[in-house]
């Protein structure tokens, strides 16, 4: 048996980070490998694809309602889903109450203490919007993910937010081995995204992985809770995302230590791109319209 | 002008000794803690600021053992614990309530588990749910399970522990509801552990708390006279409060409320009633009494209650502020109690004459217990505040010598080296101090909580004062100190 493969999917909130892992999962899954999924986002939407229904059983409402963790046993809160894809979503607390982030840190501590990760080839971590503070940057830490995959797109957001994760992994790159394993640019259709992408891969010292073309399809199996792999096995998506998942599986071990920009130097980036304009054109333009109008 | 203190020249000399342990920044920070009592500036009449050299409410130095406490026990242990018909939440992890329990020996009347509960420790006891899930269901679960277990509690207050601000919980919405449901006062007290440099900030979060949350009321009908005061600041330690209350009372004061040894919420909420405040731990409660002269027209004065020389002139100045009736039960008093005095000087003074004291300890005592320690003739060569600010720096002047030894936030070391060095005859700090003293040879009292013993307040305070002192220092284990193999013959 082959060392265990511990991976991450991160980026900007909305991006389509736990579309584009449960679709790369279920292709990496076709090709023998044996997969847990850690979902470590409070709304628990990790694995309703792989699933085909939203888990229910998260490991901190059944710790809650069973009084504490240590009451809990891995059966109760692990399902098993498409081709055999162990699933587990660490859950939390409402919006707005009490700390999420110490409830992932809860659960990844109960999954590898209970035996969750043996007799698996991958553990895949989805993890929410940005690193906003210890408990979501858990996976990147010590003896978790080797590597990380950061889902963006060519939007300005996504950028900032890609630029913010390979930070949090900058801390942990020296301290523990997390490296970053690429970007995977999930397409919105905006102005020059795959130049844009592998730009800022280029200036963060690492791949773009993979360019996810826009498909209305993966929107259909979203609605069937189902990935494209298995709502449409056949389809030019379905091939992207094996070719993904085939990428991934062959960067094990090439992951990087990122070199992030500063906020200017990412804008400058824009600037050169002629996507953006500098704040004096910009204002000038405003300026000219508003007398315009006036 | 001569020097006070004959040593206080060694005593510059040994600071420099003392902190050229350390590496260059923590050198440069600790030593604008460290000084000697300066002389008093000509024309200086009230408050003689020969100590404000001093550098204090600072955040201690990190890597340094300070003798420092937070914001919750500043709240929780000191303010609000000692309000005795309240029931008092130490809200979150089950620690820091279970080890600071009954630490501060708040004496009280009543019966406990009925109508008082000081004594009591009560918890929210937060498990690894309630940080993930919030904490605020299961503090509305707890406020119901007390107001059923204890119907006769008058209230409760929130405690917050760190946890509390970290995950966000809305403790004032659930204080807001719960009063709605059980019609009793329930105050939120933001004191979590984190904030601010030591206990200082916590006391005065749990002044702002009562400000907030207690004194927005109207009180209960009390028939007002134009004698009422409040003792503020007097946690009745080993009994305290009594001593002193028994005192204003035979001046022919009514004393209202009691803030907050032995204290009732309904003296809480009545005490803007009062004409006076004698405030005695001005660092604790300065604040509230300060609100109350804004507020309610309640001027403050500040007052001492130990060793006979600053209780007769604290009686006199506060009977000052009352008719020629007041004034003349005071003076009446005092002449009562003289004999008193004099029974206790003659036995002890002669055993305790000339012994040098160091003091490091909290709120007030290492300037108000100075002149007890003058009145059975002894001297303090050292004197230092856990958390003290300038203002309380500037009020030691009164009290101490030229040349005395100054430190705030002593830590560890330092306070180690200053005993080992000067070698006094006693020091009077607390229980983590209390055995490395001892070992080193050297007489101690514990001085926060008189080593389970006192009242050390008012006249019968002081006649076990002096007995503590006499029998710490003159303790015949002393000469035992040497192995007997080892006594030069």
């Amino acid at each position: 048996m082959s060392a265990l493969r511990q991976i991450a999917f991160y980026g900007k909130g909305g991006i389509g980070k736990s579309t584009t892992s449960q679709n790369t999962l279920a292709a990496l899954v076709e090709m023998g490998q044996r997969i847990l999924i850690v979902g470590c986002d409070p709304k628990a939407d990790s694995t309703r694809l792989i699933l085909n229904t939203k888990m229910q059983d998260t490991v901190i409402h059944m710790a809650a309602e069973m009084g504490s963790v240590e009451d809990l046993e891995l059966e109760d809160v692990m399902k098993v889903g498409y081709k055999g894809i162990k699933c587990t979503e660490a859950g939390g607390p409402e919006p707005g109450v009490g700390c999420a982030g110490r409830g992932v840190i809860t659960a990844i501590n109960f999954l590898e203490e209970n035996g969750a990760y043996d007799d698996v080839d991958y553990v895949s971590y989805d993890v929410l919007g940005d690193v906003v503070c210890g408990g979501f940057a858990m996976p990147i830490r010590e003896n978790k993910a080797q590597e990380i995959y950061i889902v963006m797109s060519g939007e300005m957001m996504a950028l900032y937010a890609a630029n913010n994760i390979a930070k949090g992994i900058l801390k942990y790159a020296n301290s523990g081995g997390v490296r970053l394993g690429g970007l995977i640019c999930n397409e919105r259709q905006t102005d020059r995204e795959l130049e844009l992408a592998e730009a800022l891969a280029e200036r963060l010292g690492c791949k773009m992985i993979h360019f996810v073309p826009r498909d209305n399809i993966v929107q259909h199996a979203e609605l069937r809770r189902e990935t494209v792999i298995q709502y449409a096995p056949d389809s030019k998506q379905a091939e992207e995302y094996r070719q993904l998942a085939r990428k991934i599986h062959e960067n094990s071990g090439k992951g990087v230590i990122p070199t992030p920009i500063t906020m200017e130097e990412l804008e400058q980036m824009l600037l050169d791109f002629g996507i953006m304009q500098s704040e004096e054109d910009r204002l000038a333009a405003i300026a000219e319209t508003e007398a315009k109008s006036a | 002008m001569a020097k006070d203190l004959e040593d206080g020249a060694d005593h510059t000399k040994l600071i420099e000794e003392v902190l050229a342990a350390y590496p260059k920044k923590a050198q440069k920070r600790r030593a604008k803690h460290l000084s000697t009592a300066g002389p008093v500036e000509e024309g200086e009449t009230e408050i003689v600021s020969k100590c404000d050299t001093v550098k204090s409410n600072v955040k201690s130095v990190p890597g340094v053992m300070t003798i420092r406490g937070c914001a919750y026990a500043g709240s929780k242990g000191v303010v609000w614990g000692p309000i005795k018909d309240m029931v008092h939440i130490s809200h979150g992890p089950v620690g820091c309530g279970h080890y600071s329990w009954s630490q501060r020996r708040n004496y009280y009347t009543g019966t406990t588990g009925v109508d008082s509960f000081v004594t009591f420790q009560f918890t929210t006891d937060f498990q690894e749910k309630d940080i993930v899930f919030g904490g605020d269901k299961k503090l509305e679960k707890t406020i119901d399970e007390i107001n059923e277990l204890f119907p006769l509690s008058k209230g409760i207050t929130v405690q917050s522990e760190c946890p509390i601000g970290l995950i966000g919980d809305d403790i004032e919405a659930v204080a807001k509801k719960k009063k709605k449901d059980i019609a009793k006062t329930i105050v939120p007290v933001r004191c979590e552990g984190f904030r601010g440099v030591s206990q200082s900030l916590g006391h005065h979060i749990a002044n702002d708390a009562v400000r907030d949350w207690v004194l927005t009321g109207e009180g209960t009908a009390i028939e007002a006279t134009d004698y009422d005061v409040n003792i503020i600041g007097d946690y009745n330690i080993g009994g305290d409060a009594w001593s002193s209350r028994i005192l204003l009372e035979e001046i022919g004061l009514n004393v209202v409320g009691s803030w907050s040894g032995d204290a009732t919420l309904a003296e809480i909420e009545n005490a803007p009633k009062a004409k006076l405040n004698l405030i005695h731990c001005y660092r604790s409660m300065n604040y509230i009494c300060r609100y109350m002269e804004e507020t309610h027209g309640v001027p403050w004065m500040e007052y001492n209650f130990f060793g006979p020389s600053q209780i007769a002139a604290s009686l006199r100045a506060i009977a000052a502020k009352f008719d020629q009736t007041i004034q003349d039960k005071a003076e009446e008093v005092i002449a009562r109690y003289q004999p008193l005095v004099d029974q206790v000087l003659a036995k002890y003074k002669p055993r305790l004459e000339g012994k040098k004291v160091m003091l490091y300890v909290g709120g007030l005592r290492p300037r108000h217990v100075v002149t007890a320690y003058h009145d059975l003739g002894m001297e303090i060569v050292g004197t230092g505040y856990e958390f003290a600010h300038g203002d309380d720096y500037k009020r030691t002047g009164e009290y101490i010598k030229e040349g005395t030894l100054i430190y705030d936030d002593v830590t560890g070391y330092e306070l180690e080296k200053f005993i080992e060095t000067i070698r006094p005859d006693l020091v009077g700090s607390g229980i983590k101090e209390k055995y490395p003293t001892q070992k080193m040879g050297i007489p101690f009292r514990q001085m926060h909580s008189w080593d389970y013993s006192g009242p050390y307040h008012g006249y019968d305070g002081f006649a076990i004062f002096a007995r503590d002192m006499d029998l710490a220092i003159n303790n015949p284990v002393w000469g035992l100190f040497d192995a007997p193999w080892k006594k030069s013959a």
